[in-house]
């Protein structure tokens, strides 16, 4: 691991290797899997992570994310830090590079 | 156990509104080169000729994404004795399951790991018994054993899989705790995994030998909890106190029959890895009942499903489905009935008995070990 990432709107969040954000088709939801830790997602998470990419800037995502639901860009960018920050504390994201 | 007879009026794992399991730990094999005096393997350990083979593993698989699983955990004994691992590790991975090797690492070498990783293995979790390498060796009872984890470690890194170091903690080994974490560091892992030793089956056996002092404890949650300030986003730490010395008993398992499932060599389908410490349990099988219909129906399941079977103090407690009642196996190991309380509770009316004993083992110079080992036997029950 690498050190403590402080997200901000230039960073290009990736989830780490061992880290699955996957659609499980049985249960119809999307989940974040590493060893021993399972994560429920609510939708708005979904929609944030299903534009990480490993290409995107946290900045992209919060524009893409802003066309489509039609909302103010800033709110939606300090959500979508708000949230990689917390998932990047427990170790499910990290930067690209 | 007069409970035990008249069991056809058990409500299902629907009726208690349970959903499917979330994660599979698969025992792939009892076989193994170490003999960890705490290992959690039934103390009848199954021999090579009753596993399970590739085939029904592979549907066993089919299975578990069907119903909706999301983990498999590859553990043993030790999983890569079994030299369909590969094939297992393909199907896992071909069927979308997170594919997680437990093991204590001493028979791997780097050409298969790479094969592993290539195939989709995601994760890797490495057992040690210390991080001195002498103590380590006498604890797992394999000579060479500290060494060559320490050189599996780094292959695991170096074909870019994600390590996690699995520590088992007691009081022969708790003193190095702060060395179990920084060769973590060390070893570039990506969480640590501190459990004390667990007491059932080989554990409670050399109880005395592991438990440790409550200041021995204290001290060790105090580094835990401060590692994990300063390591925060460097090292995920997980920590598993002995419930001894807790308040109130773990959430075993998250509840009987609620989350995981344990499947057994020889594919014996148990509501934890420990269950078959409790004597009047009959398990099903994956050669006789599919999966999803042993989630549903098995009595092993049902009987300690949910609150019914409860009884006081749990029975009238506000707890009762926080902690289920705690550990059903702890409460078959020290009291003798596997419904009765988990005595790890404080108010169990036998936790100041059974707890007052076991600090005062802690006290005394710990005695020999009694070894993993294929056909030993007990003179005494417990
Ligand atoms: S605890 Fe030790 S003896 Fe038991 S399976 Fe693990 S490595 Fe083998
Ligand atoms: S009495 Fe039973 S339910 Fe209440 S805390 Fe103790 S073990 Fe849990």
């Amino acid at each position: 691991m690498t050190d403590i990432l402080k997200i901000n709107e230039n960073i290009i969040p990736k989830f780490p290797k061992h880290v699955r954000f996957r659609f499980n088709k049985a249960r119809k939801e999307w989940v974040i899997l590493a060893p021993e830790r399972l994560v429920k997602l609510d939708p708005i998470a979904v929609e944030i992570l299903q534009l990480v990419n490993g290409e995107r800037a946290v900045r992209t995502i919060a524009n893409e994310l802003s066309k489509k639901f039609n909302a103010p860009e800033d709110t939606i960018l300090a959500d979508v830090k708000e949230m990689l920050q917390d998932l990047s504390d427990k170790g499910f994201i990290e930067e690209n590079g | 156990m007069d409970d035990v007879k008249k069991q056809t009026n058990l409500k299902k794992a629907s009726e208690h509104g349970i959903q499917a399991p979330l994660a599979l730990l698969a025992e792939l094999s009892h076989r193994c080169p170490l003999q960890c005096p705490y290992c959690s393997n039934p103390v009848q350990l199954e021999k090579k000729t009753g596993e399970l083979t590739t085939d029904e593993w592979k549907s066993v698989i089919d299975q578990a994404v069907e119903m909706g699983m999301h983990q498999i955990h590859l553990s043993g004994g030790e999983p890569t004795v079994r030299h369909d691992l590969e094939d297992i590790v393909e199907h896992c991975t071909n069927k979308g399951l997170y594919t997680n090797l437990i093991t204590s690492g001493v028979l791997l070498n780097p050409d298969r790991l790479k094969k592993l990783e290539k195939l989709g293995l995601e994760h890797v979790q490495l057992s040690f018994q210390d991080t001195d390498n002498d103590n380590a060796d006498r604890i797992g009872g394999f000579k060479g054993g500290h060494a060559k984890k320490l050189e599996v470690a780094k292959w695991v890194r170096e074909v870019e899989l994600p390590l996690t170091c699995n520590c088992v903690v007691h009081r022969q080994n708790i003193d190095n705790l702060e060395n179990f974490i920084q060769m973590a560091l060390d070893l570039d892992a990506e969480r640590v995994e501190i459990a004390q030793v667990q007491y059932y089956g080989w554990a409670l056996k050399n109880r005395a030998a592991f438990i440790p002092t409550p200041e021995q404890l204290d001290h060790a949650t105090e580094i835990v909890e401060k590692a994990r300030i300063d390591l925060k986003g460097k090292l995920v730490i997980d920590y598993v106190i002995p419930d001894y010395y807790a308040k109130h008993p773990k959430n075993c398992m998250g509840g009987w029959g609620r989350r995981f499932l344990n499947m057994n060599p020889k594919g014996d389908v148990l509501p934890c890895h420990a269950a078959e410490t409790i004597p009047h349990l009959k398990f099903d099988n994956v050669r006789e009942h599919s999966l999803k219909w042993i989630w549903e129906n098995s009595e092993a399941f049902n009987i300690y499903r949910g609150t019914d079977w409860m009884p006081e103090p749990c029975k009238s407690c506000d707890r009762k489905e926080i902690d289920w009642g705690g550990c059903r196996c702890q409460a078959m190991a020290l009291t003798g009935d596997a419904k009765n309380t988990d005595p790890a509770c404080s108010i169990s009316p036998l936790h100041s008995e059974i707890f007052s004993m076991a600090a005062e083992e802690a006290r005394r110079a710990p005695p020999e070990f009694i070894y993993r080992r294929y056909g030993v036997r007990f003179n005494s029950p417990i």
